[in-house]
């Protein structure tokens, strides 16, 4: 082990004892001396006392998914002491709290074992049970710093911007970082030979998790209704959205809001308020994960038959009912793309970071009122709440949204009669008008059978028009949706298809096979339905492995469905485990089946 | 629900309101509803009231779930705008729908079926937001559209077509309403248009959550002896507490009533009904008499109708989520967000 910026620390912790801010503190110091990093948290279903990690995986060379190693373990979780230490890779090292003493028989011989009386040294030097405990987390980071030679001026700052408004905790938590800083140097050969040395490679970027990202995008996009029903993954995207507004959409003299969210009794509620804000001319949103989409199924069919916008936001959770809520998966996208009984099919969107989930949120909001159908954006946990370095965002100030087909007043009082679902344009898009903006504009909005002319109908040939129509909106659609990202090259006879969160694992992977002489094409689709350059690219090969999260294979479902793509050469490579997907797994499937007389 | 559209026949001496539209301008299709269905009286009180408050037909917006009553949006007010969303949650729709234009008028046909079992929990949450809408359910203690099966209103022992009495505790969709604090209460009878027009101008106008709790039996399948839901037995056993008059803004309140039985009510929203009580006893702005009469008098097998109970002092949702007075809908994008400079200041807590 004896690396510059390629290193894995994890940090076993207890749920509840605060020491988020301090991984924080530790991500962001490694980000500010310019390396890349990734952070993920891998947390239990739990308010307080189960076991929690942080995983901070040091990147120099700028990956973006979990590694499959730990080098430094942080073990300060007695409970998981055993398979944290296991855990390590050999000549790695672990850190523990050596003010109580270890078990023989928790040692290894293959790795460092760094013991530091944090909770002495913490019990020691404050005052108080949970000062206590903070600055224990803190004096880690100090042992850190001490091994990986981390800036501790850059430390200082970021606590000096944190406390800026509570300066006596800059000086307190500075001891902290020094007591375990100067304990590791005295006692230990520091730094180790793995390391963190200065880069320039985070630069135009920020750190930042997908709902987070999310949120701001919803604001930007002039989203001015928000029903939600808590729900893990999902509640912070709201919750962003709610901080965002509270900053910049209450007049600051009036203190009135200019947006409005609704906490929902329950998902069935929540759909229904956010289609009636889009009956009315909002532009309205929900977030949810897979057991709200199960509850919201009803309406989002009625939304697709009566042609109502609004965007949907799946931060998808691991598992059928309720699961294992706090791990990742991609398994909604078969119950979102067909959610709803009778005839349904959605328009999906697939961000694969945060800073897709900003700009794609803000897509969505276009696509949505654009094509007069519910969009449903489907992230995950991974994307949705760990720490993603991405590009800053930035905003096109001349960005107008695309409110779609909407007669104002003015093409009203210009025309003989209204009728809500005709085809004018040919591009199986009605027109449709707002309440309370005209006279004639009014219609009846209705689940029932209608007719072209908005009118309840039981007979066979007006109900067929209708959702026949639907149906060249579905192909409308097909050209309107992100285009998938496409790395193509005519040597390869084999590619790797993905979706969302699994672009990072996929190619990382793609650089790892290419080491070792094999050589992939890579397709990462971005919407469904699937754009035409998605069916050109599987034709184009004679093996596609189809990489995601979840056991059925559902994206290689739908490529079938939808695309009649030729099943014997989608290949699965399915990662359904809760845990983000990571490139060691799309390497070894990829090998796997070459070994099995697959062509590369 | 029905295609036949009503012929538009004007009578020249038809009476106009203050926008020149006479009742005729209010209707709306033909119904397909059984021949005697009370919830067609219930559509022509409501085309009057409407009338009478001379609401703009495209700043209404008819608001229905599923089920008989949830059809009758069909039947009022062709120029309004209808939403027939999907059973038990026409309350979800209207609360989004309000919360992007506070500027329409709400109104929300719903039944017994849809409001105390698919969708009591929409019913019971847009009272806890006392979303400012006019909310009618149409209670007939029965299923119609499936074919006769009990409601949650209906009563211990009513007796159905074929089978056996009820022996489920019913749900009194007004007395819940109390408990949840909803802040317009009223109970009528489709058979007594005198009494239902002015208590749902009433409930129309009041801001905040008005419930008009209308018997409206079902001639097909719940309106035969030992049904309590009948027209027959309602008719026996209703009685008047307090019943309103609605002032028209235009109007002054000529009447002089005697103290004690009647009482002029300031709604929030500039508007005045009088108060006219039957029982001198009663007092409809007392959460817990009122609570406490309409089970006693429910217990003695009496229907208690008229405005149960008002509110004026409680906030609607708009003004208890602070919200903007201009319908969120009719905002200009370029006030909503705050720009790229913005972007970039805002991102340095993630650097």
């Amino acid at each position: 082990m004896a690396s510059t910026n390629d290193v894995v620390i994890k940090i076993a912790t207890v749920n509840g004892t605060g020491s988020a801010s301090a991984n924080g503190l530790l991500r962001k110091a490694i980000f500010r001396m310019g390396v890349p990093v990734v952070g993920k948290n891998y947390f239990p279903s739990n308010i307080q006392g189960l076991p929690t990690w942080y995983e901070i995986r040091v990147t120099g060379d700028g990956y973006s998914c979990r590694s499959d190693r730990v080098d430094i373990m942080v073990a300060m979780n007695a409970q998981t002491y055993a398979k944290d230490l296991a855990d390590v890779e050999p000549g790695g090292c672990l850190i523990y709290d050596s003010t109580w003493p270890r078990s023989s028989l928790l040692n290894r011989d293959d790795i460092t074992i760094i013991g530091i009386p944090l909770s002495k040294m913490c019990n020691e030097h404050f005052d108080g049970v949970r000062a206590r405990i903070l600055m224990k987390n803190i004096a880690y980071v100090g042992v850190i710093a001490a091994l990986l030679d981390l800036d501790l001026d850059i430390i200082k700052g970021l606590l000096e911007e944190t406390f800026a408004a509570k300066q006596h905790l800059i000086a307190s938590n500075m001891e902290a970082i020094h007591l375990g800083y100067d304990h590791a140097s005295k006692h230990f050969p520091c730094p180790l030979p793995t390391r963190v040395e200065k880069m320039d490679a985070t630069k135009g970027h920020i750190v930042i998790d997908g709902n987070t990202a999310a949120g701001l995008g919803c604001m930007y996009a002039g989203a001015t209704v928000g029903a939600w029903y808590p729900i893990t993954p999902s509640t912070s995207l709201m919750d962003a959205f709610r901080t965002f507004c509270g900053r910049y959409r209450v007049d600051p003299e009036t203190g009135k809001r200019t947006y409005c969210i609704i906490q929902a009794e329950d998902e069935l509620a929540a759909i229904g308020m956010v289609l009636g804000a889009s009956w009315m001319g909002a532009r309205s949103f929900t977030p949810t994960s897979g057991p709200g989409i199960s509850l919201m199924s009803e309406f989002i069919g009625f939304a697709y038959y009566a042609e109502i916008p609004t965007v949907i936001f799946d931060v998808q959770r691991t598992g059928p009912s309720t699961g294992m809520p706090t791990r990742t998966q991609q398994c909604d996208l078969l119950s979102c793309a067909y959610a709803s009984h009778g005839d349904t099919k959605h328009v999906l969107v697939f961000p694969a970071d945060p800073e897709e989930c900003f700009y794609m949120s803000v897509q969505s909001f276009d696509l949505a009122e654009r094509l007069q159908t519910p969009v449903m954006v489907l992230t995950d946990l991974d994307i949705g709440m760990n720490d993603w370095m991405v590009p800053e965002l930035e905003w096109d100030d001349s960005y107008i949204p695309d409110r779609g087909k909407v007669y104002g007043a003015e093409d009203l009082e210009k025309m003989e009669r209204f009728y809500r679902y005709l085809d004018v344009d040919g591009d199986g898009i009605p027109y449709r008008t707002l309440p309370g903006v005209h006279p004639k504009g009014a219609y009846f909005t209705r689940g029932s059978g209608h007719t072209k002319l908005g009118a309840y109908t039981e007979n066979s040939a007006d109900y067929k028009e209708v959702v026949d129509r639907l149906l060249v909106k579905w192909e409308t659609a097909r050209t309107m949706l992100p285009e998938a990202e496409i790395r193509h090259s005519k040597f390869n006879k084999a590619a790797i298809l993905t979706m969302g969160s699994c672009d990072g694992a996929c190619k990382e992977a793609l650089d790892r096979l290419e080491k070792q002489k094999i050589g992939l094409n890579y397709c990462r689709v971005k919407g469904f339905p699937f754009t035409d350059a998605v069916r050109e690219f599987i034709d184009q090969h004679e093996v596609v492995y189809v990489v995601e999260q979840n056991r059925d294979a559902q994206l290689r479902t739908l490529l079938i469905n939808d695309i009649e793509a030729d099943q014997r050469k989608l290949v699965p490579l399915l990662h359904y485990d809760g845990m983000p997907i990571n490139a060691g797994f799309v390497v070894d499937g990829v090998l796997k089946e070459i070994a099995k007389g697959r062509a590369a | 629900m029905t295609y036949i559209a009503k012929p538009k026949i004007s009578l020249p001496n038809l009476p106009k309101n203050e926008l020149g539209l006479t009742t005729r301008d209010y209707e709306g299709a033909v119904s397909t509803l059984c021949a005697g269905c009370g919830h067609d009286s219930v559509t022509a009180a409501l085309i009057q009231a409407v009338f009478e408050l001379d609401i703009e037909p495209h700043m209404l917006a008819k608001m229905s779930g599923i089920g008989c009553s949830s059809k009758t949006p069909a039947y009022f007010v062709s120029e309004a705008h209808g939403f027939n969303s999907v059973h038990g949650r026409m309350p979800s729709v209207t609360t989004g729908a309000n919360a992007a234009n506070r500027d329409m008028t709400y109104i929300g046909v719903s039944g017994d079926g849809d409001s105390l079992s698919i969708g009591v929990g929409q019913f019971v949450h847009a009272i806890r937001r006392n979303l400012n809408m006019c909310y009618l359910i149409e209670n007939n203690g029965v299923y119609g559209l499936t074919k006769g099966q009990f409601s949650a209103s209906a009563d211990i022992g009513t007796k159905p077509k074929k089978g056996l009495p009820n022996q489920q505790e019913p749900i009194d969709p007004a007395s819940a309403a109390l408990a949840l604090g909803a802040t317009y209460i009223a109970r009528s009878f489709s058979g007594d248009k005198e009494q239902l027009i002015p208590l749902i101008k009433g409930a129309i106008m009041h801001s905040g959550f008005s419930l008009v709790d209308i018997i409206s039996p079902c001639v097909t399948f719940n309106d035969h002896e030992g049904s309590t839901k009948s027209y027959a037995h309602t008719r026996e056993f209703y009685r008047h507490v307090a019943n309103i008059d609605y002032i028209h803004p235009t109007e002054e309140i000529r009447v002089s009533y005697d103290e004690g039985e009647a009482l002029p009510i300031h709604l929030r929203g500039g508007d005045t009904i009088v108060l006219r009580k039957v029982d001198r006893d009663y007092d409809p702005t007392s959460r817990a008499d009122a609570f406490k009469h309409l089970r006693d008098r429910f217990n003695a097998g009496e229907i208690t109708t008229g405005l149960l109970y008002v509110n004026e002092d409680r906030a609607e949702m708009h003004e208890l989520m602070h919200n903007i007075d201009t319908p969120l809908s009719r905002l200009p994008y370029e006030g909503l967000h705050p720009g790229n400079d913005e972007l970039q200041k805002l991102q340095s807590r993630y650097r």
